[in-house]
């Protein structure tokens, strides 16, 4: 069978800068798999290529479609879907309408539904939800998101960092929030800088360096990588 | 006494014209960061096409009653088409050009949309019938005209509506994320350059309605009332705090009574040296005193880093 989402040489640039550099990767349907690598190895570049907010060279086929020429508004319908970087809430919007924009595409009657059963598994943002979302801290803003992404009922989940500059505390309820949502079946890609939980999480995992993919493989293998253990979990 | 709330009236119906343009100004401003400066046309159009309808429409026989609202629809419905046309044709293609690009463009606009209009209706003043009563009502020894009031109804009437759509409907709500955050709002699959298209429609509807209730006000449209109007709607966009929907409102009531009290006491204060023919330096002088001392405008909090 086909992966869900396969990369082929994946090229993205900034004018002269050349950000990801012939990447390939393949995600199974149910699978979830990581891409870790430091600052500047061009993570999110992949992923808003993915996301098709930016252009790319090579080629992206997610089930069974070349997403080349598709605009990025049509992603979600398809059940692909991207919390981003810096968590991209709508602050000046209330925290239920944050959730309703991630249904945007959806014309059926459980959206409310949909909502409520976030509400209860999330309950600081039950409480919250008549508040501008802006006036969340960090870790409800970042739940925010990722709730809102599940709103679209999304067949894939793209993630990018969403442990970024959260406490420990809330770092792990996180990923408490993300096993639970692989255990729905909902197939993730996860970029993470946190190596140690993205491994735990995910069975799977790619390290990315300079726009490159340099290792590949199963997590319990990468975790005793030394090159891994060196560069991404403190020796 | 009288005076005062002759002025008050007459600066509440003043207001609400601003009010209703200064929201297209504030709108297209709230999500490109952009001033249309083309707005005041927009106003002008809708104008001259409700005369030409109502003029066909008497032509034909039709009681003033039936003139009125299908004028006004129709002159709505023309500036619509025309708003997206300018959004599509005159910023959709600098979107990402350096900030004057759009600016320059928009003077431009205005330039080719008068024209247009001149070669199609001339450059004289036109009569705008009397689509209403002009008998006046009492009002505490001020008067207020069927005209007046029916500016003041048709405004608040056309800003509920367009408050609800941007509070109360997915198309606003798509609208307010988009302003906050375009990229985002693609990911959550809303078409920006639709959204964009769409608000450049609702803002030339509002404009539309400004335009006729404007005239039959005046009893008189021209091809460049557009200019002064546009330009007294952006001040009042920009005294309430850009981008804010309750700032256009508030700055344009504010702006309407300021030059109403204004001209109506000006002769007083300088001792008959200035007349109420001075009536629009205060427009401009308020623009320029927001501009100095609160850029941001009452309502607005961060422009400054924007504009
Ligand atoms: N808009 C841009 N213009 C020019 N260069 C950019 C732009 N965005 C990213 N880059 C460059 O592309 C490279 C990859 O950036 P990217 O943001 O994809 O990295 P990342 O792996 O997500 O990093 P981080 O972990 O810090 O988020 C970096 O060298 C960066 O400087
Ligand atoms: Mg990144």
């Amino acid at each position: 069978m086909a992966a869900l989402l396969e990369a082929l040489n994946l090229e993205v640039r900034y004018g002269g800068i050349v950000a990801v550099r012939g990447c390939s990767f393949a995600v199974e349907e149910g699978e979830a798999v990581c891409l870790i690598g430091a600052n500047g190895a061009g993570k999110t570049s992949t992923l808003k290529a993915l996301a098709r907010l930016l252009p790319s060279g090579g080629e992206i086929v997610y089930a069974g479609t070349p997403l080349g020429n598709l605009p990025a508004h049509d992603l979600i319908a398809r059940g692909l879907a991207l919390v981003p970087e810096g968590r991209g809430i709508f602050a000046r919007l209330s925290v239920a309408e944050n959730l309703v924009m991630g249904a945007y595409h959806r014309h059926d009657d459980e959206i409310g539904a949909d909502a409520d059963r976030l509400y209860t598994l999330l309950p600081r943002l039950a409480e919250r939800r008549n508040q501008l979302a802006g006036t969340l801290s960090g870790g409800e803003q970042q739940m925010l998101a990722i709730a809102r992404a599940l709103m679209s009922r999304p067949r894939l989940l793209l993630l990018d960092e969403p442990s970024m500059g959260l406490a420990p505390v809330m770092v792990d309820r996180i990923f408490e929030l993300l096993r639970s949502v692989r255990t729905q079946g909902v197939t993730l890609l996860l970029v993470e800088q946190n190596a140690r939980l993205a491994l735990e999480v995910c069975p799977r995992g790619y390290v990315m360096e300079s726009g490159r993919i340099t290792l590949s493989g199963l997590s319990a293998e990468l975790r005793d990588d030394p090159r891994v253990r060196a560069a991404y979990l403190g020796g | 006494m009288e005076t005062l709330i002759q002025q008050i009236i007459n600066g509440l119906v003043l207001g609400s014209v601003y009010a209703l343009v200064a929201l297209g100004y504030t709108m297209v401003y709230g999500i490109l960061g952009l001033i249309n400066f083309a707005h005041g046309e927009v106003v002008m159009v809708g104008a001259l096409v409700a005369l030409a309808t109502v003029k066909a429409l008497a032509a034909l026989g039709l009681p003033a009653a039936v003139q009125l609202p299908i004028g006004l629809a129709v002159a709505m419905i023309a500036c619509m088409a025309l708003g997206a046309a300018i959004e599509r044709i005159a910023y959709r293609p600098l979107r990402n050009a350096p900030r004057l690009a759009p600016l320059i463009t928009a003077i431009g606009v205005s330039i080719v949309i008068q024209y247009t209009v001149v070669l199609i209706s001339g450059r004289s003043y036109h009569a705008y019938p009397e689509l209403l009563s002009t008998r006046s009502f009492d009002l505490y020894g001020a008067r207020i005209s069927p005209a007046q009031i029916a500016v003041i109804l048709i405004s608040t009437a056309a800003m509920a509506v367009l408050l609800w759509i941007v509070h109360r409907t997915r198309l606003g709500r798509a609208m307010r994320a988009t302003a906050e955050n375009p990229e985002v709002a693609r990911l959550m699959g809303v078409n920006v350059d639709r959204v964009i298209s769409l608000t450049f429609v609702i803002g030339s509807a509002m404009a539309a309605v400004a335009g006729v209730l404007v005239s039959i006000n005046y009893s008189v449209a021209h091809y460049q009332m557009g200019f002064v109007l546009g330009l007294k709607a952006f001040t009042a966009a920009v005294l309430g705090g850009i981008g804010n929907l309750a700032g256009a409102m508030v700055g344009g009531l504010l702006l309407g009574l300021i030059e109403a009290l204004g001209a109506g006491y000006i002769g007083d204060l300088t001792g008959g040296v200035f007349g109420s023919n001075y009536r629009d330096v205060f427009a401009f002088l308020v623009l320029v005193l927001v501009l100095i001392f609160r850029p941001s405008g009452l309502l607005g909090e961060r422009v400054a880093e924007r504009a």
